[in-house]
């Protein structure tokens, strides 16, 4: 238990060191397929925010019952019920959104990074550690789907959250908004975490040979 | 699974089943929970169908450009809908058709049917002439198809086939292009979700001709005899 991280590393890892989308490049589906506008991402990752805290805790009460080659059964279980529920919900308040996202909210279930956490944190560690580490993976997870929406939907559509932005001047780029925009826009801002990542690393273990004669 | 284990056993002929108690106490509980979300949010769902419906239903009868039109003139359709039953052979079915007036005249048919897609349950929105001769619109009102593929049946390019498609004869889903009215393009990669819209408006069609055609004016109960 000692060497497993505490609440408040969890919540920093999941939003930055270990985003979910662009450091442990899990959850892809959504990623690419609900980036065309901003609201949809947004709602996307408040959908699977609500699953993956639901699906945490729960994992996390009963984390002592848990039989090994149970478990997955037990997250699959519990997850799949939270996505009813956010499909549900969805489409009982948010109806028009929840036909543009159509089957993607079920497809929730399937989504790696919340069976991911299960297995990782939430089967390990207490319910605050679980909840924090849930909070902090969902942050990372709509920075990531925002950051790619928002870039698609002002070069595709020149609009943010719906709203023109851009001078009317502008030629919307239509294939931003379209499937192949959200491999260009997600390997682009992947290459410049990786980029941004390495360079810094370079720069710790320079000091590092500096510092150490 | 567990059940087909037991029998290797041995012994503890029940510990497979009694590894599983988390398993199936989880199961009950989220089931009942799931229960009471859906009876919490059931009717807010279908309140929404409905209204979605009763939107759609001018440009299902009159055609985007007309409906448009009436909305900027202010103008609306009197909807009503009605439950039309038909016996067949073996059940009976229950269709929702919503008769669509304009200052009393019969302009239109919104039926509402539904089937089995590739996925899930496919809903449709079929708008008919008012003498059932052609089809005047169509709109999927709900569908869990394969992303990309089988979901490309919401598409306006995909459904306006169907808009003037002859209603007095048998629609036929074609996969090598269509040259004559009355043949749908199939959605490439989605055989079995065009194949199903079809067979559900062709269904729809056939089971609604008698009772629309020869008791245009009864309220409520428009059933006949079919078989």
């Amino acid at each position: 238990m000692a060497d497993l991280p505490t609440a408040t590393e969890r919540f920093i890892n999941g939003i930055l060191p270990e985003n979910p989308v662009y450091r442990q490049l899990l959850g892809l589906c959504p990623t690419l397929a609900v980036t065309n506008s901003l609201n949809a991402a947004i709602t996307m990752a408040g959908a699977v925010g609500f699953v993956l805290l639901c699906a945490n805790v729960i994992t996390s009460l009963i984390r002592n019952l848990l039989k090994p080659h149970l478990r997955i059964v037990v997250f699959t279980l519990t997850i799949a019920t939270f996505v009813t529920i956010a499909d549900r919900f969805l489409a009982a308040y948010l109806y028009q959104m929840s036909k543009t996202l159509g089957p993607y909210i079920p497809l929730i279930i399937v989504n790696c990074i919340i069976i991911c956490r299960c297995e990782v944190c939430a089967s390990k560690q207490s319910p605050l550690v679980a909840a924090t580490d849930a909070i902090g993976q969902s942050l990372g997870f709509g920075l990531a789907l925002s950051s790619i929406a928002a870039i698609r939907e002002i070069l595709g559509a020149g609009s943010l959250f719906g709203l023109r932005v851009m001078p009317a001047a502008w030629p919307d780029w239509t294939i931003m908004v379209l499937p192949p925009g959200a491999f260009f826009t997600f390997g682009l801002l992947l290459g410049t975490v990786n980029w941004i990542v390495t360079r810094k690393g370079a720069k710790k273990s320079q000091r590092r040979e500096r510092s150490s004669p | 699974m567990d059940v087909e284990k037991k029998s290797f056993a041995g012994g503890l002929k029940s510990s497979n089943l009694v590894q599983a108690w988390l398993v199936m106490v989880l199961a009950v509980g989220f089931g009942i929970s799931l229960a009471g979300v859906q009876l919490l949010l059931g009717p807010v769902i279908e309140g929404n169908k409905l209204n979605e419906t009763l939107e759609k239903v001018p440009e299902l009868v009159l055609g985007n450009f007309l409906a448009a039109k009436m909305a900027s003139e202010n103008q609306t359709l009197e909807i009503v809908p009605r439950q039309v039953t038909v016996k067949k052979l073996d059940r009976t079915k229950f269709y929702i058709v919503y008769e669509a007036r304009y200052q009393g005249d019969l302009k239109g048919w919104v039926v509402k049917t539904k089937g089995q897609g590739y996925a899930d349950t496919i809903e449709l929105l079929l708008g008919l002439s008012p003498d059932l001769r052609s089809i005047t619109g169509l709109f999927v009102l709900d569908q869990k198809e394969t992303p990309g593929l089988g979901n490309k049946i919401i598409t306006h390019a995909w459904r306006s086939q169907f808009v003037d498609a002859p209603a007095d004869r048998t629609l036929v889903v074609i996969k090598t292009g269509s040259s004559r009215p009355g043949e749908i393009d199939v959605v490439t990669g989605a055989t079995i979700s065009s194949r199903s819209v079809t067979a559900m408006i062709n269904t729809a069609i056939g089971d609604l001709r008698n009772p629309l055609t020869t008791a245009p004016s009864s309220q409520g109960k428009g059933g006949k005899h079919n078989g």
